[in-house]
């Protein structure tokens, strides 16, 4: 599936919530399933720091796709991150710079990414983009 | 008498919804809200009297003048201070704080001493790092408690004949705890060092008597007294703002420029080069006004009421612990639930209409000291109610109930 695809397919399953309860609770739930990321990754080297809640990113290339794991420590931006590593992970560097993530705005967490909101979850976006630059640049 | 409900509705502020519920506000250790007084002074000043003040022949700019002024008188007679020119107006906290720590720079050498306190604000600790790093002067640390107290007994021990200044806030912002600070400027002046208190807390609770405390530089915010940002006062003795070299170099500040030499302007002026900020000059005195008119006696009497209630109120939650448990401390309540990060908490909070703050408050080596990543941190001020603390305790236990 391409990223505007999944993006679509998540913004489908964010419509069917009545509120934002209920968006709040999937997400939690999101955050609290997934192992992001392995722990060997979770180094001083790979943190973002927002000002209040820590996000590691690791990345990898595998077969031309980037495969990026990562992890909060508060559970409402780890939600955040398994859905932008759902639309961002496995797919190819190139797809990767050039996609948007307005689709945040349109499931109703857009006040998460604001730059000011001191979360980690700007950086971190910016961080995927550079991997993906990165490895785009190693592809040629 | 001292009625909440009358109280309310001199804050626009405070009838407005957030996320589609009432707005309760308990972010006033961060800034505090600002009566219709108080916003009325500020469009009063635009609409009738905005010119540039001092030395203006015209009437606009003498009026305005004349107001700037007297608002300096009252923030004069609000901290009792003994002369005007005592009384610095500064951009804040943090600007009056770097202006004395730049003024330091060259009445310090190596091998002198600097104290702080291990519930400063980063605000009340960066700049004299800076300080040590020009001087080669070093920093002592007064450690804490698990209560939140200042460890006295090894202030005794830090203190010596090397100790040039002493720097502690009158309460602290992350847990509300209320310094010794008597004591504190007492034991100082044995050994001849000089003691700045930062009151950004601490204004908005109490009345501070600069004479009667002693003190020789108290700084405080007007936003955390129901006046506008980007105005504060530094509170300075005559004999030190004299001894004091100036901070910034611009028009005001001088009595006489030639490229040869310039001379300075003598009291309050040589410490505020540039236009000031008249509008939120004058908006400060009006906000002193304002919480004079409701009187500091009732205000600490009422917040009071308001931390005992929210205290016992918050501890019936399971896993809730509060952090900062001094005897002697205002109406902030600092808590965590269990292992839930506060910025979980916030968020949740905050879908609620409920404005809390969380993270590290600017105090990190507290955190560490705890071993946490931050707090949640509810302050109350007093147009605040019960019924919105009940609503806290509703809207911790509903984040609980989800993030658990």
């Amino acid at each position: 599936m391409t990223i505007e695809d999944i993006q679509n397919e998540i913004i489908e399953e964010f419509s069917m919530f009545e509120d934002w309860e209920e968006r709040y609770q999937y997400m939690i739930d999101l955050g609290k399933d997934l192992p992001l990321i392995d722990d060997q990754y979770k180094t001083e080297s790979n943190i973002i720091k927002g000002c209040q809640s820590k996000v590691w990113v690791h990345a990898e290339m595998k077969d031309d796709r980037v495969v990026f794991t990562a992890d909060s420590d508060a559970i409402i931006t780890k939600g955040i991150i398994a859905i932008l590593i759902r639309a961002f992970s496995n797919q190819h560097p190139k797809d990767i710079i050039d996609a948007d993530t307005s689709f945040i705005d349109k499931i109703g967490l857009k006040e998460h990414l604001s730059p000011t909101r001191a979360n980690g979850l700007v950086s971190m976006i910016k961080q995927l983009k550079m991997y993906a630059i990165a490895y785009q640049t190693q592809l040629k | 008498m001292f009625k909440v409900e009358d109280i309310r509705k001199d804050f626009p502020i405070l009838s407005r919804k957030v996320n589609g519920k009432p707005l309760v506000y308990f972010d006033n250790a961060a800034t505090s809200q600002t009566p219709q007084q108080v916003i009325d002074v500020i469009v009063d000043y635009y609409s009738n009297y905005n010119a540039n003040i001092h030395r203006g022949v015209h009437t606009l700019s003498q009026e305005a003048t004349d107001l700037y002024e007297q608002a300096r008188q009252k923030i004069q007679r609000h901290f009792n201070a003994k002369f005007s020119h005592e009384i610095i107006l500064t951009s804040g906290t943090t600007h009056g704080i770097n202006l004395v720590a730049n003024g330091f720079s060259s009445l310090l050498k190596k091998g002198d001493e600097i104290i702080v306190s291990a519930l400063e604000h980063h605000s009340n600790i960066v700049p004299w790092q800076m300080l040590c790093e020009r001087t080669g002067a070093s920093l002592k640390v007064i450690p804490m408690t698990q209560e939140g107290e200042l460890e006295m007994a090894i202030y005794d021990t830090l203190l010596s004949k090397n100790t040039k200044l002493v720097f502690v806030n009158h309460i602290s912002n992350a847990l509300g705890t209320i310094n010794p600070i008597e004591t504190i400027i007492d034991k100082a002046h044995k050994v001849g060092a000089a003691v700045l208190i930062d009151g950004a807390q601490s204004c908005a609770h109490l009345k501070p008597d600069v004479q009667k405390l002693n003190v020789d530089f108290y700084v405080a915010s007007a936003h955390k007294m129901c006046g506008p940002t980007g105005v504060g006062v530094l509170y300075g003795k005559e004999e030190w703002l004299k001894k004091l070299p100036p901070y910034q170099g611009g028009g005001e500040m001088i009595a006489e420029v030639t490229f040869e030499k310039t001379t300075y302007a003598d009291l309050p002026h040589k410490f505020e080069a540039g236009t000031p900020n008249i509008c939120g000059g004058i908006a400060f005195g009006a906000a002193i006004d304002y919480m004079n008119s409701i009187g500091f006696d009732a205000i600490a009497s009422y917040e009071n009421e308001l931390l005992a209630y929210g205290t016992k109120q918050l501890l019936t939650i399971d896993g809730l612990k509060i952090y900062g448990t001094s005897e002697h401390k205002t109406s902030v309540i600092s808590f965590n639930l269990d292992s839930i990060h506060p910025y979980d908490v916030g968020s949740i909070l905050d879908k609620l209409g409920i404005a809390v703050r969380t993270g590290h408050h600017c105090a990190q080596p507290i955190m560490d000291y705890y071993k946490i990543p931050g707090t949640v941190r509810a302050s109350f001020s007093f147009y605040n109610t019960k019924a919105e603390i009940d609503s806290l305790v509703e809207g911790v236990k509903k984040a609980k109930m989800m993030l658990s």
